[in-house]
């Protein structure tokens, strides 16, 4: 390991996922805890980004309190490619030293995290639920849930910078504190014939990327909904509690829903006001995503199922009755 | 073409249930497995050697009982498996076991020749970082691929490869020289049975033991004491109780569930 001076590195930096011109969310709940941070730590949030038409996120990140913007702007960086992002982003880390980087635990800032803290030989904890500053030492304490979410280990970074962390999208709050960001526009030189990846195509499914923490009542299904064509009772009891619907691993892996609907440790994390856990059987990966629901109901054919040890309510039955039934008798209670 | 794939064995996640008597996990009795999303990447390399002949390297980091696991990959096809095994790999966080694996890799290279493509799951099942694969791939410096979820063409003599790989809310099909690294998403293929010739060979070939002594790994860059992470506390989240059980006629259950529900629907503005 590589004996570093960790004083010359302050401040916490933000990484600005975006896409199609669009910020996304995580990035600006992470301004927000960086903040919060930068404030422990006697420094300054800052975000960073790069790509092709960056500038224009400045005003975007400086509603969200950032107070420089460090970014690279490059043509061939337009489409997010890891190899070209990852060494530009390592010319900025290096140059400029942050003492903590965060990233959105998304598809991409997973694929980018990993590559980033390999080539600064950073520590870098995965997933992350929980950020604090250890009150004595002033380092990053980094929670995340490992094995499926049944344990949780808190990870600290002491003789190492910048303190990497991918965060969990959803658990932190975006707030508004607006300022006015100085940006910081650097120059890192690549040009496409250095670029080896090539993208050929670009596919959108037609389902829209659906943001499960943003709804207050799920309604999920598990295998136990039996077919593809049973998602339909579960999009039904949800628009009647006016929420959505969600699965579990297994019906995606079934092939029946996107992945874009999946609750669980490899899905998203949710905690909704209600959830109704519908013919799940509640392995841990599951549970881990929502089980900090305030109420959870639990309809399972079989009594001994774990989703039974975490609901507040359970029932032993077929989803597949239960549902259209439950439907049925909800609208009539319920406002349109 | 030759594939090296990156295995890790891991408690079957599926079997592993919560005491919450004790707030601990139950690992008694569960077995261990390969990482789900890694015998994937194995059945992805065993197609290509199908296909454009070749063969198919496994090299797992664990403890000396994961040999099962390289067995277990030698009767989906592999040819050739490795078990890096040393007391000065534990406590390794994701940097150190990349670094460990990427020496381990060359020693493979050695015996068995250049590799085409490496190959990974997307992430472990018991740790869920997805960090290693990343991390291999950027320290032999070879692009990196992604969640995989189609190999749509190869060109071995071109030494090209197309992949399809997941995005949020979409694909997008890249095009990369090999070698390369690619991790895997289940979808990526089916796992087959085990045709009889694998089995056979399974049985007759050994698992070689890799350690610190019979490779060029630097063990000033391994295990706990090598790791910039550290562990400073591990602990399990606070208990949900276990609730009600709703029992009776479908009506009553449902009637009785609404009036549970009522007051919360009631905050939400939906009654």
């Amino acid at each position: 390991m590589i004996k570093q001076d960790i004083t010359q590195y302050k401040n916490v930096w933000v990484f600005i996922e975006h896409n199609d011109g669009k910020i996304e969310r995580v990035s600006l709940e992470l301004l927000s805890k960086g903040a919060e941070l930068a404030k422990d730590l006697n420094c300054e949030v800052c975000a960073f980004t790069v790509g092709d038409k960056v500038e224009q996120f400045a005003k975007e990140v400086g509603e969200y309190g950032a107070k420089k913007f460090y970014i690279i702007e490059n043509p061939v960086l337009k489409e997010y490619r890891t190899e070209p992002w990852r060494d530009s982003i390592v010319y900025l880390i290096d140059k400029y030293k942050p003492e903590v980087a965060l990233i959105g635990a998304t598809t991409l800032g997973r694929d980018l995290a990993g590559t980033v803290a390999t080539k600064l030989s950073a520590g870098l904890t995965a997933d992350t639920t929980a950020l604090d500053v250890d009150p004595s030492n002033k380092n990053l304490l980094m929670t995340r849930p490992t094995f499926g979410g049944n344990l949780m280990a808190t990870i600290f970074c002491p003789d190492n910078r910048p303190q990497m962390s991918t965060v969990r999208p959803g658990v932190f709050k975006a707030v508004k504190n607006p300022t006015t960001p100085e940006v910081i526009k650097d120059k890192y030189e690549i040009t496409e014939d250095q670029i080896v990846k090539k993208i050929i195509e670009k596919v959108q499914t037609g389902e829209e990327k659906v943001n499960l923490s943003f709804y207050e009542v799920i309604v999920s299904g598990g295998k136990g909904i039996g077919k593809k064509e049973n998602l339909k009772l579960l999009e039904d009891l949800a628009n009647a509690l006016g929420g959505t619907w969600a699965v579990s691993r297994k019906v995606v892996q079934a092939g029946w829903a996107p992945q874009s609907r999946q609750v669980g440790q490899t899905g998203q994390t949710v905690h909704p006001k209600i959830y109704i856990a519908a013919g799940i059987s509640g392995a841990v990966q599951h549970v881990a995503g929502m089980k900090s629901s305030d109420i959870i109901i639990a309809i399972n054919t079989d009594p001994q199922a774990p989703i039974f040890e975490v609901a507040t309510y359970g029932i032993v039955g077929d989803c597949l009755q239960i549902l259209p039934k439950m439907t049925e008798m909800f609208k009539q209670k319920l406002v349109k | 073409m030759h594939s090296l794939v990156f295995i890790k064995q891991v408690p079957d996640a599926a079997q592993v249930r919560v005491d919450y008597e004790t707030g601990t996990l139950i690992r008694e009795g569960v077995p261990a497995i390969i990482n789900p999303f890694d015998t994937h990447a194995i059945e992805a390399a065993v197609q290509i050697k199908d296909k454009f002949g070749g063969s198919v390297s496994v090299l797992c980091m664990g403890p000396p009982m994961a040999d099962e696991a390289l067995k277990k990959a030698l009767a989906m096809g592999a040819d050739n498996v490795f078990l890096l095994s040393d007391r000065v790999f534990a406590g390794s966080d994701t940097l150190a076991t990349s670094y460990a694996l990427w020496a381990g890799a060359q020693k493979v290279i050695q015996e068995v020749g250049p590799v085409d493509i490496f190959w990974a799951g997307k992430q472990a099942i018991d740790g869920d970082t997805a960090q290693t694969g990343p991390g291999i791939a950027t320290r032999f410096d070879v692009p990196l691929v992604t969640y995989a979820v189609e190999i749509k063409e190869v060109d071995p003599s071109a030494k090209k490869i197309q992949i399809v790989r997941l995005l949020e809310g979409g694909t997008e099909t890249v095009e990369v020289p090999m070698p390369c690294m690619i991790t895997t998403e289940e979808t990526l293929n089916h796992i087959r049975f085990a045709p009889l010739p694998y089995l056979i060979k399974a049985a007759k070939t050994p698992v070689v033991l890799l350690n610190s002594s019979n490779t060029t790994i630097d063990a000033s860059q391994c295990g706990l004491k090598n790791s910039p992470t550290k562990v400073k506390k591990a602990f399990t989240p606070p208990k949900r109780e276990r609730g009600e059980m709703i029992e009776g006629s479908l009506d009553e259950i449902i009637s009785v569930v609404y009036e549970k529900i009522e007051p919360m629907l009631k905050q939400l503005g939906r009654v």
